[in-house]
This record gives C-alpha cells, sequence and structure tokens, in this order.
C-alpha cells in the first residue's frame, strides 16, 4: 500500500528533475525548434500534442521542417473522488510526424471501498501505457486558408486489468484513430487570435481506456467528436475551451463526456503551463467530478 | 440516440461558433489607415523594419538568404510595402513576391524564423498586439508566393 502510493511521487521527482535538467541545459537550450511560440499545443493526457484532453492537429515541440524536437510533461488532475498523474513524452521529426509515449497512472481513492465491497477486489490504482504517432497530412495552422489537418494513432494497454475486467470490459488494449483538423485565424476576436480545433476519434475504449475497451453495451468502434476553442490573450496566454464526446460501453456505470476550461502560459519555447478546470461527468458510478488540473511542459 | 445527437451538437457548435467568429472578422475590410496609425506611420514602421533587419543579420537560420543584399533599398522597399498593406500613403515599388522569391528556396523552417524575427521587432517598438495580429494577417496572402508553393 505505502509502496503503491509513494511509486507515482517518487516518478514525478524524477520527471520534474529531468525536466528542470533539459530546462537548465544551455546545450538544448539552442536547439529548440523554429516554429512561432505557442504553436506545439500542450501535452495532452494521452501523450499526443494538443490541449488537456483533446488531440489537436499541430505537432508537439517546435520542430520545423528541416528540425528535430522534443517535448516532457507531467501532469495532474484532481477531482472529486480521483487523481489522474501522466507522464507524457514526445518527438517530432521535421513538423512531420510525431510519435508519443505516455504513462497514466488513476488513483481510485473512493471506489477502494466500492471495489472491495462489491466486488471483493483489493486495487488502489489503474495504469495505462498509450504509444502514440500523429503525422501531418497537409496545411499549416498559422498560414495556410484551410488550416492544418492530421491523423494519428493511439496504442493503448492497461497494466491493471483486473477492475476493468470485474465490470464488463471486453479487452485490455486498444487502438484510437483520429483525424483532426487545427487552424489559427489572426486577429479575429477583438484583435486577438483564435485557435479553433475539431478532432473525429475512432474508439472502443471506456474512459480514455482506463476502464478498458469495448463493454457488454457495445463492443464495437465508434465516431466521437471532439473539439477546442482557445483565444490569444497574447502570444504567451492561452484561454480556452474543450468538449470531447465519449463512448458508453458499459453497464456498470454510465460515462459522461468531457469538458474543460484552460489557461495556458507559455513563457518561451522550453517552458508551457497549463490549468484548467476540468468535468468528467460520472466516472465508474460516482457522479459528476470535476477538479482541477495542472500540467508543466519542457521542450527541447 | 438523442442524447448522441445533442452532444455532437455541442461539438459542432464548437467548432461553427470558432469559424463564424473568424470568419465575421475577415469580413470586416478596412479601409481606412487605423492601422497604419497603430504602427506609428511611415516612421514607426522604419523603426520595425530597421530592428528586423537588425535581427536577420544576427539569425544564423536566414541571415545567409540576405548575403549581398542592398540593406537600405531592402529597408525602403519592405517599409512602403508595410506602410502600403497598412493603409498607408505609400506604394510598394519592388519586385513582385513570387518572382523576388523564386530561386530562394524558403523552407518553412526560414519563414517562421522572418515572422518569429518580425513580431519580435513590433514588440521592440511597443506595437500593440491587435495590431501585430492584424498587420500578420494582412502578410498571410503572401505566404505561398514567399515559400514558392
Amino acid at each position: 500500500m505505502t509502496r503503491l502510493v509513494a511509486q507515482p511521487v517518487k516518478k514525478l521527482w524524477a520527471g520534474t528533475l529531468v525536466t528542470l535538467g533539459l530546462l537548465a541545459s544551455p546545450v538544448v537550450m539552442a536547439d529548440v525548434g523554429s516554429r512561432i511560440w505557442a504553436t506545439g499545443g500542450v501535452t495532452t493526457i494521452e501523450g499526443s500534442a494538443g490541449g488537456g484532453l483533446v488531440p489537436w492537429a499541430m505537432l508537439g515541440s517546435y520542430a520545423s521542417d528541416e528540425e528535430w524536437g522534443g517535448t516532457l510533461a507531467l501532469s495532474r488532475a484532481e477531482v472529486d473522488d480521483y487523481s489522474l498523474a501522466v507522464t507524457g513524452a514526445g518527438l517530432n521529426w521535421n513538423n512531420r510526424i510525431e510519435v508519443t509515449v505516455a504513462r497514466q497512472t488513476l488513483d481510485l481513492d473512493s471506489l477502494v471501498f466500492t471495489l472491495k465491497n462489491g466486488f471483493g477486489l483489493e486495487q488502489d490504482e489503474l495504469n495505462q501505457d498509450i504509444f502514440g504517432v500523429k503525422v501531418r497530412l497537409v496545411g499549416d495552422v498559422l498560414y495556410s486558408p484551410w488550416g492544418q489537418w492530421s491523423a494519428g494513432l493511439q496504442h493503448k494497454r492497461q497494466r491493471d486489468f483486473t477492475v476493468p475486467n470485474a465490470i464488463g470490459a471486453r479487452d485490455d488494449s486498444g487502438t484510437d484513430v483520429y483525424f483532426s483538423g487545427s487552424k489559427v485565424f489572426f486577429a479575429a476576436v477583438f484583435g486577438r487570435n483564435l485557435l479553433v480545433n475539431g478532432t473525429l476519434r475512432g474508439t472502443r475504449a471506456n474512459q480514455g481506456g482506463l476502464l478498458g475497451f469495448g463493454g457488454d453495451l457495445n463492443n464495437g468502434y465508434e465516431v466521437m467528436a471532439e473539439a477546442g476553442v482557445g483565444v490569444f490573450i497574447n502570444r504567451q496566454w492561452l484561454v480556452g475551451a474543450e468538449y470531447r464526446q465519449k463512448p458508453d460501453n458499459l453497464s456498470f456505470a454510465r460515462e459522461d463526456d468531457w469538458w474543460d476550461m484552460f489557461i495556458a502560459w507559455v513563457p518561451d519555447r522550453r517552458l508551457a503551463v497549463t490549468a484548467a478546470f476540468v468535468n468528467l461527468g460520472d466516472i465508474a458510478t460516482l457522479e459528476d467530478q470535476q477538479g482541477i488540473y495542472l500540467s508543466l511542459q519542457g521542450s527541447f | 440516440m438523442g442524447l448522441r445527437i445533442t452532444k455532437t451538437t455541442i461539438a459542432a457548435l464548437l467548432i461553427t461558433t470558432g469559424l463564424v467568429l473568424g470568419g465575421c472578422q475577415s469580413l470586416q475590410h478596412e479601409p481606412d489607415n487605423r492601422l497604419y496609425m497603430q504602427l506609428g506611420e511611415r516612421s514607426g514602421i522604419a523603426d520595425v523594419v530597421e530592428d528586423l533587419l537588425y535581427l536577420i543579420v544576427a539569425d544564423e537560420r536566414i541571415n545567409h538568404q540576405f548575403k549581398g543584399m542592398n540593406v537600405a533599398q531592402f529597408h525602403r522597399n519592405l517599409t512602403d510595402q508595410l506602410c502600403e498593406l497598412s493603409g498607408g500613403p505609400c506604394t510598394y515599388t519592388g519586385r513582385e513576391m513570387r518572382e523576388l522569391h523564386a530561386d530562394m528556396g524558403i523552407t518553412a523552417t526560414q519563414f517562421n524564423a522572418l515572422a518569429e524575427n518580425l513580431i519580435l521587432a513590433m514588440e521592440k517598438n511597443r506595437i500593440p498586439t491587435a495590431a501585430q495580429n492584424k498587420l500578420i494577417k494582412r502578410l498571410l496572402p503572401m505566404y505561398p508566393d514567399i515559400r514558392h508553393l
């Protein structure tokens, strides 16, 4: 028990040290890419570049067409009965292909008692690994009249399948496929730049995969709509909102759509800090999960 | 099923709102010289272009593209171009953009570097964010010509 609690904290510290180390290294500093500030988005909870909950068409880091770039991110969502910690890393080649990995750890907090009394299960966290790849198909988010369009995959592997299995999930791994469009409209809202994103995702994942894939109500792929809108107050501050439609595959508990309102601070290309209010709806019988989200991203 | 449609509608609405907001603004033509005034008229623009030139010379990503150019002429032409573009009483007399950049093979990296330097030069001259954005918006149609796309 103690070990399980301590583990994510240790990971968080190690990650922070690595991130800070990269931020402080002058050799790495010189190599930060050429794309305009904040156009790499931030790291989503699934590791892909985007906002907090929704992947966008932009690729992570600041690598432009003759450059390599990378990102490291630590994120944490604290809602009423759960907390989610995410460690993510990504590489970007020539602003063409983004490859990402992410580890999600969901602390079950209150649900521990439900699981023990209802299912006789002793489990206090769920872990999931996500391997992502995203390809920029066409366009540039800033300069193309029709924006930037990308397609991506997120292969997810649930590492603790006992609980998802017990509540009716069919598989411990699954692959989401998505198609995304993003566009910045210059001087669109009171002279400020407006960022608009739309994403369509084919998925079988329950709660993003943390509760497994497929279920008794539905076991096939469904297409979900996701969107994000943000306004650049200036080139360092972006405020906006996101919405993510979700499937509802398990009769064990209703699954709700997610939404968030975020503010991101990008003081320069090396650092991005995101804070958000998130509403994740009902999760595994616990109702109306709301709370805060914080994310720290370093780019190199 | 009804619920699903509602959710999709919300998502579509979010996107549409953004597109409409963006679209409405782009329909608002400004035949007046407001942007020109916000940029500090021709002398303000000339200051921005001067700072831009200093940044270009120091920028290893793009300075080789400017080797051998006539600095005074470049300064005059770009100042006139931005002046005219912002609604000021100037006429750009330089060469056509596509022809000018035809043999330069400008990459996205180099284009981004120039855009970055322009923004930094405007910031240094305390051009308000909205005016910066409006100027960049008017420069955007040149992107395919400069990149030779």
